[in-house]
């Protein structure tokens, strides 16, 4: 596999999750307390290495075809999850993300809550919200890293990927100071959604004994034909709901 | 405790499967098509994809449905 569409892959898919968790921490360090949500980001990012430390060797020690057809399967039902919300927000069926209005959600319900720390953390309302965050969106990184790492034979350029990502998205929100909504979330979303299932559908099938004609060019033709299916379809939905209203 | 048990298998299940399930069978029906056909010689690489195409069609048509 093209060691440049695995980066590209990983970065927009942890970007995705990266720009989601950056809303919740700034919402909840502007309106509590900015100790307690950087120690939940801390605390939630030594889960996931833990998950990592744990979840890289295991899958490593799976034989390849096994692998392939598991994680393959694994990543397509993954991915069409993406695909399909993707699809129904681009047709107008479901909202589309918007990191203001989380913004401004997350930081109605921090001033409303109650105040008082555990231990060390002064704001136990901050901590846990941002560390939950932090563990949802980071285990969908670990998740694609790991898999799309093992699967190409390529775990640095992957986990290079992530960690450009994150480090790109948490800069420009502790530069800025507020919600990432110029970043073209849902767009982004679509794109991954097509792309994991273009490399779910490869490697599941060739797991399961396929040989693709083309070999590896076959990614590229399903990453075409899946984005080319999948705009259609957000077109048809579109259409048929300006016509029925 | 069982409560907590019940969460975190609820928690695995939307992250893997989400909301529409029709579609975690449809691709490990797929996968299992193809697996079998391979072991009978068949290359049948056109499977998978195509059933990507009619789960993703019949997915979104469906949500769509609902919502309207």
């Amino acid at each position: 596999m093209n060691s440049a569409a695995l980066f590209l892959t990983v970065f927009l898919a942890c970007a995705v999750e990266a720009v989601e968790a950056t809303t919740v921490v700034l919402a909840m360090g502007t309106a509590r307390d900015w100790r307690s949500a950087l120690s939940g980001v801390a605390a939630g990012l030594l889960l996931l290495v833990a998950v990592v430390a744990v979840l890289g060797p295991a899958i490593s020690a799976v034989p390849l075809d096994a692998l392939r057809l598991l994680v393959g399967g694994v990543l397509l039902i993954f991915g069409l999850q993406w695909l399909r919300k993707a699809v129904l927000r681009a047709s107008g069926h479901k909202a589309l993300h918007n990191e203001d209005a989380v913004f401004r959600q997350q930081l109605a319900a921090a001033q409303s809550a109650s105040a008082g720390g555990r231990g060390l953390v002064p704001d136990w309302y901050g901590f846990t919200v941002v560390f939950k965050s932090v563990v949802l969106e980071g285990l969908e990184v670990v998740f694609i890293a790991v898999t799309f790492g093992a699967n190409a034979h390529d775990v640095p350029v992957a986990a290079v990927a992530a960690l450009i990502a994150i480090l790109v998205v948490a800069g420009v929100g502790a530069v800025v100071r507020a919600p990432l909504s110029r970043v073209p979330e849902n767009t982004m979303k679509f794109a991954v959604g097509v792309m994991l299932c273009a490399f779910g559908t490869f490697w599941g099938a060739e797991g399961a004994g396929v040989s693709w004609p083309g070999a590896d060019l076959a990614i590229v033709v399903l990453v075409l034909l899946y984005g080319c299916v999948a705009v259609m379809l957000a077109a048809a939905l579109r259409d048929r709901s300006k016509a029925s209203s | 405790m069982i409560t907590r048990l019940k969460g975190f298998a609820r928690f695995w299940y939307d992250f893997f499967v989400g909301d529409d399930w029709t579609v975690a069978v449809g691709v490990v029906l797929a996968l299992a098509a193809t697996y079998a056909l391979s072991v009978a010689g068949v290359n049948a690489w056109w499977i998978t994809p195509a059933a990507v195409l009619i789960l993703l069609a019949a997915s979104v048509r469906r949500a769509a449905r609902s919502r309207n």
